[in-house]
């Protein structure tokens, strides 16, 4: 059909290969006005200036309100987050949501390295397993996260009844009740979704190193554990960073899993930013704490866009 | 003995993934086992069996459509999902043309503010959204919805158009300015049909988040027959008594189906789609 194929048009950096506000110069751009831009633009601004931008100030604002549902708000300072920091619960959050976030982007990062490792030597099939193996990825987290709720079932759940059948505990264990294994079960469930999507960025990292790097460190004498140190890793680099900077970014905003599997508890053991912020400002309606939690996300976002940032601009072109 | 040798590493690869298709295909099998078995069997603790050995049962596909609001969720997320994908494609498909193609000030800053807004979860603004959606008189209904998903498929399509659209040849858009064309011509006759492609593909992405959103429409949404099927399946699914895990894994196996299929049609673009930085979860 003379159309050209998707896979060699898209590119591998989210920013085209274009650095960021840098059109491309050519005089015939010039042509239309800056009007004719603007217009095209405007549809877009509108949108995230009204429903992003405007909503994010907005709870700035519900942030330093004494707000309960369905009465004015009374402007209080600071006092919603001097009030969170000094309650055991939102501290709690705060350690549970570094070790859920710290735990899972780790074991993600390991097993999604060995996982493009293994798949880079698998050429036979490698479409059909990568296809499979996104699926925990590509399905809605809540319909799938409710099957990972009924194998943790601590009765019927098939986790206990098969580990009891094999031997491997000798009792149940309380999945879901207990705060330790709560967070566990919650870190192997955000690890079992997000794990295709390292595995297979990671891949795509590895199919680009180029083969002859391999083999001048051959005959230089290089084994394969230099070569991974020397080549591989270095070279992998940069889609490393973006990979993690990008689950931080939505691993530690997570609300499905949490909500699902144990609404934060048990004894809010695994209460994220998320979960909190819904169950203090819509189940329990204060909507100014609720508002000054969700924003305790806002400084990871700002961080991880800044280092996504300068990642892709010293990327070559 | 020398062949096998060889390829030593290969067989080893493949053994090696064979733990990761498990751990990433089990929970699905168990949710198809536990949707198409007898509670008798899926509650038989004594046997723990790993296929469905007392015949295959529809009841708890049955009691979807019989005794709960299922159908009406799949009409409200077809709907919901349709109406917003639609809205973000046109949107995102001109401010994408716009900010590759024409130089104006603040283009800049507006890409930088797509890309910010890119990464921004849905959870860090639910509670400030829902106020604007009660302000806007939407609330409960299905369209505060349609107004919102947007938010997260603009950025999106915008970032993955946006690419998309510089590798077209700028040739042809030269040729047909000079003979006179606007700008809305150029993109609609002349990129659009080469970058179809590309607006498909951000489509179909934009269509399977939708479908899966859960925060928004779980709290802008609150009685069960406007729900959509995520957030319908979690709060009207699970039920007071034990025996509830036959419909609720039915619900959830056949409210992903349609996500599924649309990634059937989209793998390699999916993949690149990843790599390219794409695809909130």
């Amino acid at each position: 059909m003379g159309r050209r194929r998707a896979e060699a048009t898209v590119p591998v950096t989210p920013f085209g290969g274009r650095p960021l506000g840098r059109p491309p110069t050519a005089s015939w751009l010039w042509c239309g006005s800056e009007v004719t831009g603007v217009l095209f633009v405007l549809p877009a601004a509108l949108l995230v200036i009204g429903l992003v931008a405007y909503p994010f100030f907005y709870a700035l604002s519900l942030s330093l309100t004494a707000k309960q549902a369905g009465v004015p708000g009374q402007f209080v300072g600071l006092r919603n987050f001097v009030d969170l920091m000094q309650g055991e619960i939102f501290l709690r959050t705060i350690r549970n949501s570094f070790v859920f976030t710290g735990a899972a982007v780790a074991v993600k990062t390991v097993l999604g390295l060995g996982l493009a490792l293994l798949l880079q030597r698998a050429r036979v099939g490698r479409r059909a397993i990568r296809g499979l193996l996104l699926l925990p990825w590509v399905v809605p987290s809540t319909l799938s996260v409710l099957g990972w709720w009924w194998m943790f079932d601590p009765l019927f759940g098939v986790v206990n009844l098969g580990m009891l059948k094999l031997g491997l505990i000798g009792d149940r264990i309380p999945w879901l009740s207990d705060p330790i294994w709560a967070m566990v079960a919650v870190i192997i469930v955000n690890v079992w979704r997000g794990l295709p999507f390292f595995g297979i960025s990671f891949l795509a990292g590895l199919v680009s190193i180029p083969d002859e790097l391999y083999e001048a460190a051959q005959i230089d004498g290089a084994g394969k554990a230099t070569c991974f140190r020397r080549i591989t890793l270095p070279l992998l680099r940069p889609i490393l960073g973006m990979i993690v900077l990008y689950s931080v970014i939505m691993t530690v905003s997570d609300f499905n899993i949490v909500y699902i599997l144990t609404r934060g508890g048990p004894m809010n053991s695994t209460h994220l930013f998320a979960t909190f912020a819904y169950e203090m400002g819509l189940a329990a309606g204060d909507i100014g704490k609720g508002a000054a939690i969700s924003l305790f996300i806002f400084p990871v976002l700002a961080a991880v866009a800044f280092l996504q940032l300068r990642l892709t601009r010293r990327q070559p072109q | 003995m020398r062949i096998l040798r060889r390829h030593a590493g290969t067989i080893g690869a493949y053994l090696g993934l064979l733990p990761y298709l498990g751990f990433a295909l089990f929970p699905f099998y168990w949710m198809l086992l536990t949707s198409l078995r007898s509670n008798a069997e899926t509650y038989d603790v004594a046997n723990l069996s790993f296929l469905v050995q007392q015949g295959v049962t529809l009841q708890h596909y049955g009691f979807l459509f019989t005794r709960s609001q299922f159908p009406a969720w799949v009409w409200n997320t077809l709907f919901v999902s349709l109406a917003a994908t639609a809205i973000s494609v046109v949107i995102s498909t001109a401010a994408a043309y716009g900010l590759v193609r024409i130089r104006f000030r603040g283009s800049a800053i507006f890409s930088l503010g797509i890309f910010i807004t890119y990464l921004v979860p849905p959870t860090l603004l639910f509670i400030p959204l829902s106020r604007v959606i009660t302000a806007l008189g939407l609330s409960d209904s299905r369209l505060s919805l349609v107004v919102t998903y947007p938010t997260f498929m603009v950025p999106f399509c915008t970032w993955f158009l946006m690419s998309y659209f510089a590798t077209v040849p700028k040739e042809l858009e030269e040729c047909a300015i000079v003979d006179g064309a606007t700008r809305a011509q150029v993109l609609l006759r002349i990129v659009l049909p080469v970058a179809m492609p590309g607006v498909v593909t951000a489509t179909l992405f934009s269509f399977t988040l939708a479908w899966g959103e859960f925060i928004y429409a779980t709290t802008f949404i609150a009685s069960g027959t406007n729900k959509t099927l995520t957030a319908g399946t979690v709060a009207e699914l699970i039920r007071g008594d034990v025996f509830f895990w036959g419909p609720l894994m039915a619900g959830a196996l056949l409210a992903s189906v349609p996500v599924v299929i649309a990634y059937g049609f989209l793998m390699d673009y999916y993949v690149s789609g990843l790599v390219s930085g794409a695809t909130k979860g």
